[in-house]
């Protein structure tokens, strides 16, 4: 075990000091490019928050879609394979779903503000 | 001075002098942007009546690398489409010279520097633009009706590509990325699924969207960056510009975040366009936003390989949000759309 602060508050820590502090000193492409950093660690932060949960279930979803073992990278390449070649459609039983939930699962990491995710939230509810 | 400085400020000067009528020099030369296809300088001939606002585009170093940009024309095809475009009546930069060796600056063209805005943001927000917001769609879809109707004939050598051509080139690029993204198999699946016969091939802008239309408070003045210009399906136009990424956050306006599909669709068959398939723009829409997504994982794989721009990478991390987008056009949640 770790001390305090964990890494999640560690990054939001970084975060914070490069908005309000570091940018407002900064002028044209550099302010730019801070902030982008800015965003970048905050896809850390939310993945160090949501991701472990995450991918365990997106794993799980997949052993029980595929009926087999394997790791996220090799379960994907499957299923990969199988919707290419026609024999997995979203009228498969499960497909859907997870492809929604696996599909938001990312971007409440990468893009939590980005419209057609918000519009999927509330299509979904 | 910086001009005297910049290797291309003299030959540029001997340009101006011998093509812009009464040029007598060349003022505020200084460089717009820059890309691996293309280098953007704005500059002004001094002539007696005054400033001549101009912009050279050419290719980096003098000479564009067509193997890697392979889809881009030639600059100058791309000054030959331009004037070809300006000739049916689509607002476009005047082309004042094309470039020749003697020229001495590699190739590229002259043309006129339009005033107005290509940032979407400000388009989309400014007060500015407020008059000119509700027009745009109408007006995209009558500029679009008459870029269509070029005569075949008079076009200089160009792909053509039609729709399982580019379903075909951006899955072998998503294959060359090699990551696995269910979605965007089950859209290449799709499009195989659903490719339409294409029943009128026409020239194609290929990149028809904000940020390659100047906008100003009355409205598009210019459409610009005809590198990627083709034959295709005149269909794929209309849907490129409606695309969510485009939207800027103003999802319900899919045209480019400022219009209605209907104003778009009124405006381009009432300026003589095609009859619009709903079913062929859903089709182009579909790959166009996958098309993005691909685009996205280029980037990711271009920081991988050690391009280090933090910019870049997080670009990558976009492929999810064309993911959302072709989930709600694909396995909608609520059954519209």
């Amino acid at each position: 075990m770790q001390d305090q602060p964990s890494a999640i508050d560690l990054i939001g820590a970084v975060s914070e000091f490069i908005r309000n502090h570091a940018m407002p000193q900064l002028k044209g492409h550099t302010a730019f490019h801070a902030l982008v950093a800015a965003n970048a660690l905050d896809i850390v932060k939310r993945e160090l928050e949501v991701g472990p949960a995450a991918n365990g279930e997106e794993l799980a979803r997949l052993k029980s879609l595929l009926g087999k073992d394997g790791t996220l990278d090799a379960l994907n390449r499957e299923l990969c394979a199988r919707i290419e070649s026609g024999d997995m459609t979203l009228d498969t039983p499960g497909l859907r779903d997870h492809l929604w939930a696996t599909t938001l699962t990312k971007l409440a990491i990468d893009q939590p503000k980005y419209s057609g995710y918000r519009r999927a939230l509330e299509e979904k509810a | 001075m910086p001009e005297a400085a910049n290797p291309i400020a003299a030959p540029l000067e001997e340009v101006a002098r011998k093509h812009i009528p009464g040029a007598t020099g060349i003022e505020a030369l200084k460089r717009l942007s820059g890309g691996a296809s293309q280098e953007i300088w704005s500059f002004d001939a001094a002539t007696p009546s005054g400033a001549v606002p101009l912009i050279l585009r050419r290719a980096p170093g003098g000479f564009r690398d067509t193997g890697r940009s392979g889809t881009a024309v030639p600059l100058e095809t791309e000054a030959r489409l331009i004037r070809l475009a300006e000739e049916v009546g689509v607002p476009v930069p005047p082309v004042r010279h094309v470039l020749t060796e003697e020229d001495g600056l590699g190739q590229g063209f002259i043309m006129d520097r339009v005033p107005g805005e290509t940032l979407a943001r400000k388009i989309l927000r400014d007060e500015e633009f407020a008059e000119a917001r509700p027009k745009l769609a109408r007006q995209c879809g009558e500029i679009l009706a008459k870029l269509h109707t070029v005569e075949k004939s008079k076009l200089p050598p160009l792909r053509t590509a039609t729709s399982r051509d580019e379903v075909e080139q951006y899955f072998t690029t998503y294959k060359q990325l090699d990551y696995p993204h269910p979605v965007f198999e089950l859209a290449f699946r799709w499009l195989r699924d659903n490719a339409p016969q294409t029943p009128e091939l026409t020239l194609v802008h290929g990149d028809f969207r904000n940020g390659n239309l100047m906008i100003g408070p009355d409205g598009v003045r210019a459409v610009l960056d005809w590198e990627i210009a083709h034959i295709g399906d005149p269909m794929a136009d209309l849907s490129w510009i409606c695309i969510n990424p485009w939207r800027f956050g103003n999802i319900d306006m899919p045209v480019g975040g400022f219009g209605t599909r209907e104003d778009l669709f009124a405006g381009y068959e009432a300026a003589g366009g095609f009859k619009v398939d709903p079913a062929r723009v859903k089709f182009w829409e579909v790959l166009g936003t996958l098309k993005w997504g691909v685009m996205c994982m280029g980037m990711a794989s271009a920081f991988l390989q050690g391009d280090r721009s933090v910019e870049r990478a997080t670009i990558g991390r976009r492929a999810s949000e064309t993911e959302v987008d072709l989930m709600r056009l694909l396995a909608p949640l609520t059954g519209k759309e």
